[in-house]
């Protein structure tokens, strides 16, 4: 088995919410409070410890490519289905403690439940804010990538229920050439603003869920430029070492005279 | 009896969702109103929800960074002591301030894990890269050389074999004042090498600031134990000094960052912290440093805005998680 990832398409998006419905009922997820958000159809707000897909309704006073629209009062409609971003440099990985959190033979970042037990540096080391602890169950719980289903030859039960293909899943590289074919195609048909979310720059280094999407990272609560917080690691410790010097001589020097 | 295992979905039951979700897919045409997805104020943003996800750490934590830094820098404390040959009953003192201290901090760690009777997992890895796997492998040597250390002295102090536990002694003290500096100094580490915007920006200032604070709560503990010397009054001094100067600093610092540190809640704790233990303690100290009551006043003031400005910096960590703006504005390097 190859490297392997998700191409969610904002695009071609119809908010149905499949994804999150396939996703609660393959991996036996708990609800997370049925709470009425007032947000557009958005009643699950964000990524987290239960929701393991998240279907965002953008609402923007803009058009949308082509759309031909009431000019005076131009309106579009958004949806993208959210999910853990499987990077290539993780931060929860990186911070988990336990070794629970591991890279898979596909590149995906799983967490063994049987190992974590709940000391939450995974959840403020996740630059995409995915990660959570389930406060009734105490450990942190994420997207699995449907591991279950791809060592047994299927595909992700998102992808698999997605009835428009927004969720697409296969090869990395392939998925990674059709994300650049299809936003070159939406520019061409007159969605200028088509992008891919792909932060590559950064020390995050690439992701296994890349996601093409209309206007900037940020209307989704994209990170722009996500960082993985170990490269803060070197700073720190050279402050704590020069600290624990000075500390030493203030101390010696108590001593001494 | 059991109950037999619920069946899973199966790759009919996802068609059937696909379908049904295909089938139903018309918005109602009076869904479609303009709304505005962005933040209240116009920012670009999801309905400016959170983008991170806040520390979900309780009360447990900011303590433990409290009593961590204190334990540590007592640790320290005595093995310089000893070096420079000061009275024995302060280095016993200050080992036995590091063994309870070694006491109180796994308790309190192990009760804010979401699996405490899991806290053995942390030492199924030793990872570097990870500054909690380092502070729970810290912490765990960090007790065994306290246990050593106190063990020897209490031997030695009863006659017991003085050429085994003199060396079993200083290396226990030795390496206890390593780890402790470690103890002391990780927490800040800990916390600056996350995906916050509060405390990775002020990554650099979190290590010094947290171990000043040990160090002026050591002295302050050692005075109110008794130990009106000259040296803990020094001590007393440079922590306060050092304070004050973070203090000020923290106040000029005006990135967006930073907001949390000089607003609600965790601002004004740490303002208030940061004073009792920065210019508060430093002037009580310069005006009545002569009288004993005069230095444990400054000792009290120390301790509790080191404590308050602990609980200040998880608080703030938990409001900038929550501003979405903040962390744009970072990565944009606004």
């Amino acid at each position: 088995m190859g490297r392997t990832a998700f191409l969610t398409d904002a695009t071609i998006c119809i908010g149905c919410k499949a994804c999150e419905v396939a996703c609660k009922e393959w991996n036996e997820v708990p609800d997370d409070g049925m709470v009425w958000s007032g947000l557009s159809y958005d009643n699950t707000k964000a990524l987290g410890a239960s929701t393991w897909r998240h279907v965002l309704f953008l609402e923007q006073p803009q058009i949308a490519g082509p759309q031909i629209s009431d000019m005076q009062n131009p309106f579009r409609w958004v949806f993208l289905s959210d999910v853990c971003k499987h990077c290539a440099n993780a931060g929860c990985l990186e911070a988990c403690p336990t070794g629970s959190i591991v890279r898979t033979e596909v590149g995906s970042v799983y967490v063994q439940s049987d190992v974590c037990n709940g000391c939450g540096y995974c959840v403020v080391s996740c630059p995409f804010g995915v990660i959570d602890r389930r406060p009734d169950d105490g450990r942190a719980f994420k997207c699995t990538f449907c591991y279950d289903r791809q060592k047994a030859g299927l595909i992700p039960a998102c992808a698999k229920a997605c009835p428009t293909q927004s969720i697409q899943f296969g090869d990395l590289d392939e998925l990674k050439q059709r994300s650049k074919d299809r936003v070159q195609e939406l520019q061409e048909r007159g969605y200028q603003d088509a992008r891919v979310y792909d932060p590559q720059e950064t020390s995050v280094a690439g992701i296994h869920a890349f996601f093409v999407i209309l206007g900037n990272p940020e209307a989704y609560n994209l990170p722009p430029a996500p960082e993985v917080p170990t490269i803060h690691l070197k700073s720190a410790w050279t402050s704590a070492l020069i600290s624990a010097v000075i500390l030493i001589a203030i101390v010696c020097a108590a001593f001494a005279f | 009896m059991t109950t037999p295992p619920k069946p899973k979905a199966s790759e009919e039951r996802l068609d059937e969702i696909r379908r049904a979700a295909a089938a139903n897919a018309n918005a109602p045409p009076a869904a479609l109103s303009s709304g505005d997805s962005r933040g209240a104020d116009g920012s670009e943003s999801y309905y400016g929800l959170p983008v991170l996800k806040p520390p979900t750490w309780t009360w447990e934590v900011p303590l433990y960074f409290f009593f961590g830094g204190i334990a540590g820098v007592s640790a320290c404390i005595a093995f310089i002591a000893h070096l420079f040959r000061a009275d024995t009953a302060l280095v016993r003192i200050c080992l036995w301030i590091g063994l309870i201290g070694a006491g109180i901090c796994p308790a309190l760690l192990i009760s804010d894990l979401g699996r405490p009777t899991r806290f053995l997992n942390m030492l199924r890895v030793f990872k570097l890269r990870s500054a909690m796997s380092l502070g729970a492998w810290i912490l765990v040597a960090f007790s065994g050389c306290m246990f050593f250390a106190v063990f020897s002295l209490e031997l030695l102090l009863r006659g017991f074999a003085p050429s085994l536990f003199t060396p079993l002694l200083w290396l226990a003290e030795g390496s206890g004042a390593v780890m402790g500096l470690l103890l002391a100094s990780y927490t800040g580490v800990l916390i600056g090498a996350t995906a916050i915007p509060v405390w990775s920006e002020n990554r650099k200032l979190l290590p010094a600031h947290f171990l000043t604070s040990g160090l002026g709560c050591s002295a302050g503990i050692l005075e109110l134990a008794g130990f009106l010397i000259p040296a803990t009054q020094f001590i007393g001094f440079a922590a306060a000094g050092i304070e004050t100067a973070i203090g000020a600093l923290l106040e000029v610092k005006k990135k967006s960052a930073d907001a949390p540190l000089h607003h609600g809640r965790s601002g004004w704790t740490l303002r208030i912290g940061g004073v009792l233990e920065g210019p508060v303690a430093l002037v009580v100290r310069i005006f009545w440093g002569s009288l004993p009551m005069g230095r444990e006043a400054a000792a009290i003031c120390f301790l509790v805005g080191a404590l308050m400005s602990r609980y200040a910096w998880i608080w703030a960590g938990r409001t900038s998680a929550h501003d979405p703006q903040s962390l744009f504005r970072l990565q944009r390097k606004e």
